[in-house]
């Protein structure tokens, strides 16, 4: 290909406190309109901002967590431009003294190379409120219930070469996020949003291409889509003698393409400088440490340990750490049923991914639980049931809820393991089908899968498949 | 009784001598006979006033009065009073009644303080003369043709003519010092973090402070006692307790080192005002304090460093003034951008358009560097003069502003030669060193002010010397005749 | 220094304030007055010196992460010059 993509993330992630940054409304989603809005919520004249401790101590939990610099000493300034969702004619957001600085954080990429993304720097805003559409007589309406609402402004450099490497690294970040527990990421709520800057350059070029800033991605699909498109319509642009122009560009779900924002085309000039109602966040080594005291284990250092102790492939520590419930889950699981934790893993990417997505529900909307599906592991484990048997009891799990072993016992599932009583049902088989036999003895051995089905067909699958080829190749070789 | 001091009054209401309710209705009659001439009043709710002297006379008959509970006060109407319109001199907030009090309203409200009324101001605090109120100009008691001062000039001008004993106000850059100075009473700017800013409508956030009016000191330490302090709400507050400033009066002054900045009487000074200091300052020579001849180098980068920030500051800070929450709104916006621009055009007044668009200028792209960077570089060899010189003396003197009260419209077509009136009063909240004004002679029958400023958090020491000279003169007993 | 009316024109939008085109010869006189009385710092040397954004050299304090506001929704929608079910009603926003 021509072309090379050069693709920097914007994260905003909305910090999980219970109070705003700047003051103490809570910050509950969905509340009914301006209710969580107090008098420094809306600008009021006289009111001043009062920084969230818990907000400072969520930055520099992802701080650590991406081996960034945490800055001793940053500064909150106000980037000022008129929005109606905007009540102070500012923002206040940090601008040349972030709280975070420089770090990084690995992906895999999907030929199983892994690549690590810059990140330039994360720092702490305010979130603005909501313009409301719908009809109020022309007019628009507004809720500031989410002004003041705590963000992370996580940076990225302009690492990522193609709209792939782009979503593996949101949703890296997005895992890692919710492993620190410090955002709930709920894309839907607007919890975790993204804004894109893409530009596309001739490989081998020095200079970065002009760039395109598409906002208003709200889901991983819409950032790879919204990359995708606007990568091909700079391509285009240029290839016909075009140039692509800087500016804001905002992604359209439903018509799926990107249109320029014009409102915010005219020059802005937001003059920024330090919030002088707000002094200088010092962060002290000590405080530093008490948050490092409490980072959890961290997805990559969960995935080797999943391939170091439980010895499962590199790619199944990947998926199975992927979030930290999935992880939770799968831990869990494995406690119960530890002995043979490649299994669980089977299960829990094929059987139970499979009804997850089915219902397009996530690990904690799980129907089964890890103790419920741990119950049943351990019984094909010890022979009780087959594979196969245990998907009809994981159906009825599913379903019904309950207990492997009673489903087991209600619906007669247990293995046949006494030797007589299937010795008995084979030789009856065998002597049904002389036919067959006569040709297996002449060299037809795939008629031994025909004698397996016959078997299991007579015990209702409930036949122990080693022990039941184990009989059968004696009885019919003998 | 309004010739009272307040100790004098608290000590009346505390004896029984007199209720709270009989004094408010004192005040609120001379507001009613004088204040046509003065306009130093915006609003004036008599039966709100007379409640809370009421419930201040209930108070006291449980035994539950503080010192100055019943004491009728005005409050600048920069200060947020629930319930009570508060308008900052603007047609922007000509309707605006806000759902909370300002820390320091809330303070005085516990205290037991009756509020009057607010206090005319210029608008949003900016202006030296009370002449950009959108309620038009306050008058000067000592000679209704001058201004009275700004931008607390309706504050000052009803404390002289004691249409209250006390009154609050704000000072960014000498707003309560010059009409202090200008009307012939007491007044004191704290420490930057000395008094909550919560509630305060921010004209300059880094500059602004609260502070009060008296006709002595020992009235303005009351005050001031049941004002300051830590309020968790304001991020500049500074949690540091609050000294008993009225019982550190009286502390001798013998040994006291004064020193006096030659910059501050340089060309500018009206020769008769500079006359009147040097008498004062003779005063302190004979109580035992020695004067010494002192520099402040930088102290005439002053006005552009001021002129420079605050407006910076105040861009920002009146961005919220948007018609869309609260406050003015034009008629029929046709869109939003007409909405905005109209809405602030007709709710500002032409010198906060004015300071809008500078501060609007200095931090846009291109100018951030030369001017507010600049500026703020300079700010720090200001506030260095003063730390090297309150090595070598306790305190600074000088005059309040180089000249006595000047006629209204003398200045109004003139910005700059306004801006340079504030050079005695602005470094020092450049610096956010407190600062006190008080009555130290006459000019033409126009009072003469004496600014004294001290380190960080040294108001106590500022107030004991202005108590003590006040022992020593009679300037701050004598009243416009006007307003006997 | 002296700014021109599309300078004045250009900062009054930045600032959202409107200004009668007839008036915007005489606000940039008057601003250029102003700035020129700021400009008079230009040529101090302060090499080396810091800047001051705040008088006292303080630390931001911190606020425990805990809920104290209540809802005040009546009162300040009863401020607003036009609102409804809630809402602050605006002419509408264009993105």
């Amino acid at each position: 290909m021509e072309w090379e993509v050069v693709i920097g993330l914007e994260i905003h992630a909305q910090l999980a406190t219970r109070s705003k940054i700047f003051s103490g409304a809570a910050t509950r989603y969905g509340a009914a309109p301006n209710t969580q809005a107090s008098v420094i919520d809306l600008g009021y004249p006289g009111t001043l901002p009062v920084l969230n401790e818990a907000a400072v101590r969520m930055a520099v939990k992802f701080g650590l967590a991406v081996q960034a610099h945490i800055a001793p000493r940053s500064v909150f300034a106000r980037k000022n431009y008129f929005y109606p969702d905007l009540p102070k004619g500012y923002q206040i957001s940090q601008f040349e003294l972030p709280v975070v600085g420089r770090g990084h954080l690995d992906i895999d990429l999907e030929n199983g190379e892994r690549k690590r993304i810059g990140i330039t720097r994360a720092h702490l805003e305010e979130d603005a409120g909501k313009s409301l559409h719908e009809d109020f007589h022309g007019l628009s309406g507004i809720d500031l219930n989410r002004a003041g609402t705590p963000l992370l402004e996580i940076v990225s450099e302009p690492d990522l070469r193609s709209a792939k490497e782009a979503v593996a690294y949101m949703k890296k970040l997005h895992a890692l996020v919710r492993y620190l527990e410090i955002c709930d990421g709920n894309m839907q709520e607007g919890s975790f949003r993204c804004d894109a800057n893409v530009s596309v350059r001739r490989h081998g070029a020095e200079r970065l291409g002009t760039r395109c800033e598409i906002k208003n991605l709200n889901s991983f699909r819409f950032v790879e889509r919204a990359i995708n498109h606007e990568v091909e319509r700079q391509i285009e642009l240029i290839e016909s003698g075009g140039a692509v122009v800087q500016e804001t560009r905002l992604y359209d779900s439903v018509k799926d393409q990107t249109r320029s924002m014009r409102s915010k085309e005219e020059a802005n000039d937001y003059r920024y400088f330090p919030d002088p109602d707000l002094l200088p966040l010092v962060i002290e080594p000590a405080f530093v440490d008490a948050v490092r005291a409490t980072l959890p284990e961290l997805p990559d250092a969960r995935r080797a340990r999943f391939v170091a102790d439980y010895g499962l492939p590199d790619y199944d520590a990947g998926v199975l750490t992927s979030t930290r419930e999935l992880a939770d889950y799968t831990e869990a699981v494995v406690a119960l049923a530890p002995a043979d934790a490649k299994l669980a893993a089977n299960w829990v990417m094929g059987e139970l991914a499979a009804r997850l997505n089915e219902g397009n529900l996530d690990i904690t909307q799980s129907r089964v639980s890890a103790a419920q599906l741990a119950g049943l592991l351990v019984r094909i484990s010890d022979e009780t049931i087959s594979g196969k048997i245990a998907k009809q009891v994981f159906d009825v799990l599913w379903s019904e809820g309950g207990d492997t072993d009673a489903i087991i016992d209600r619906l007669g599932l247990r293995q046949i393991t006494d030797t007589g009583a299937l010795e008995a049902i084979i030789d009856q088989i065998i002597a049904d089908n002389p036919a067959q036999r006569d040709q297996y003895r002449a060299g037809k051995d795939k008629l031994f899968g025909f004698f397996v089905g016959q078997a299991m067909k007579a015990t209702g699958g409930k036949a122990n498949p080693a022990q039941l080829n184990d009989l059968l190749r004696r009885k019919l070789d003998g | 009784m309004h010739s009272l001091s307040v100790a004098e009054m608290a000590e009346a209401l505390a004896q029984g001598q007199c209720t709270s309710e009989e004094l408010t209705e004192a005040f609120l009659e001379r507001i009613a006979q004088f204040d046509g001439a003065l306009n130093s009043l915006v609003t004036v709710e008599p039966e709100r006033a007379l409640a809370q002297a009421r419930e201040a006379d209930a108070r006291r008959r449980r035994s539950a009065a503080g010192p100055l509970t019943g004491v009728p006060m005005i409050h600048k109407d920069i200060f947020l009073t629930a319930g009570q319109r508060t308008t900052c001199g603007s047609r922007m907030l000509g309707d605006f009644v806000p759902p909370f009090d300002a820390t320091i309203v809330a303070r005085c409200a516990a205290a037991g303080l009756v509020t009057l009324g607010k206090a005319n101001m210029d608008e949003f605090a900016m202006g030296s003369s009370n002449e950009t109120s959108h309620f038009g100009p306050v008058r000067n008691p000592w000679d209704p043709a001058r201004v009275p001062g700004g931008s607390s000039g309706g504050s000052a001008a009803a404390v002289a003519a004691r249409l209250a004993p006390l009154a609050t106000g704000s000072d960014t850059g000498g707003s309560i010092r010059q009409p202090a100075a200008l009307c012939g009473i007491t007044g004191l700017k704290p420490t930057y973090g000395r008094v909550s800013r919560y509630g305060m409508i921010a004209f300059a956030s880094s500059l602004d402070q609260a502070g009060v009016f008296g006709r002595d000191a020992q009235d303005c330490a009351l005050l001031l006692e049941a004002m300051a302090g830590f309020d968790p709400r304001d991020s500049t507050s500074v949690d540091r307790p609050v000294p008993h400033y009225a019982g550190s009066l009286n502390h001798p002054l013998s040994g006291l080192r004064i020193g006096i900045p030659a910059e501050f009487f340089g060309a500018g000074l009206d020769p008769a005002v500079g006359e009147a200091v040097e008498a004062a300052l003779e005063v302190f020579e004979t109580l035992g304090a020695t004067l010494h001849p002192v520099h402040l180098p930088n102290l005439g980068l002053s006005v552009p460093t001021y002129y420079t920030l605050a407006p910076a500051e105040a861009s920002s800070n009146l961005s919220r003034f948007d018609g869309v929450r609260y406050g003015h709104r034009c008629e029929h916006p046709a869109n939003l951008e007409d909405l905005y621009k109209r809405s602030r055009g007709e709710g500002f007044g032409a010198e906060v358009k004015r300071r809008i668009m500078i501060g609007t200028y200095v931090l846009s792209a291109g100018y951030y560097d030369a001017y507010y960077l600049k500026a703020q570089r300079c700010r720090r060899l200001i506030t260095e003069d003063f730390r090297r010189v309150f090595e070598t003396v306790d305190v600074l003197a000088g005059p309040t502003a180089p000249e006595v009260a000047f006629r209204l419209g003398e200045k109004t077509d003139d910005p700059v030669k306004m801006y340079l009136s504030d050079i005695n009063t602005i470094a020092v909240n450049l610096a956010g060193l407190p600062g006190l004004s008080l009555p130290a002679g006459f000019v033409e029958n126009l009072p003469v002010g004496l600014q004294l400023i001290g380190p960080h958090f040294e108001e106590g020491r500022l107030l004991n010397m202005a108590h003590q000279y006040q022992r020593e003169t009679d300037w701050h007993r004598r009243h416009p005749t006007a307003f006997a | 220094m002296s700014l021109n009316i599309d300078t004045v024109r250009g900062i009054a939008h930045l600032a959202r304030l409107a200004v009668d085109e007839a008036e915007l010869e005489t606000h940039a006189l008057t601003l250029s007055r102003c700035l020129n009385l700021l400009a008079e710092i230009n040529a101090v040397d302060t090499t080396d010196v810091t800047e001051m954004a705040h008088p006292l050299d303080l630390a931001q304090r911190l606020r425990p992460d805990e809920v104290t506001e209540t809802d005040v929704s009546a009162a300040c929608l009863a401020q607003a010059p036009a609102a409804e079910n809630g809402l602050f009603l605006v002419p509408k926003v264009i993105e």
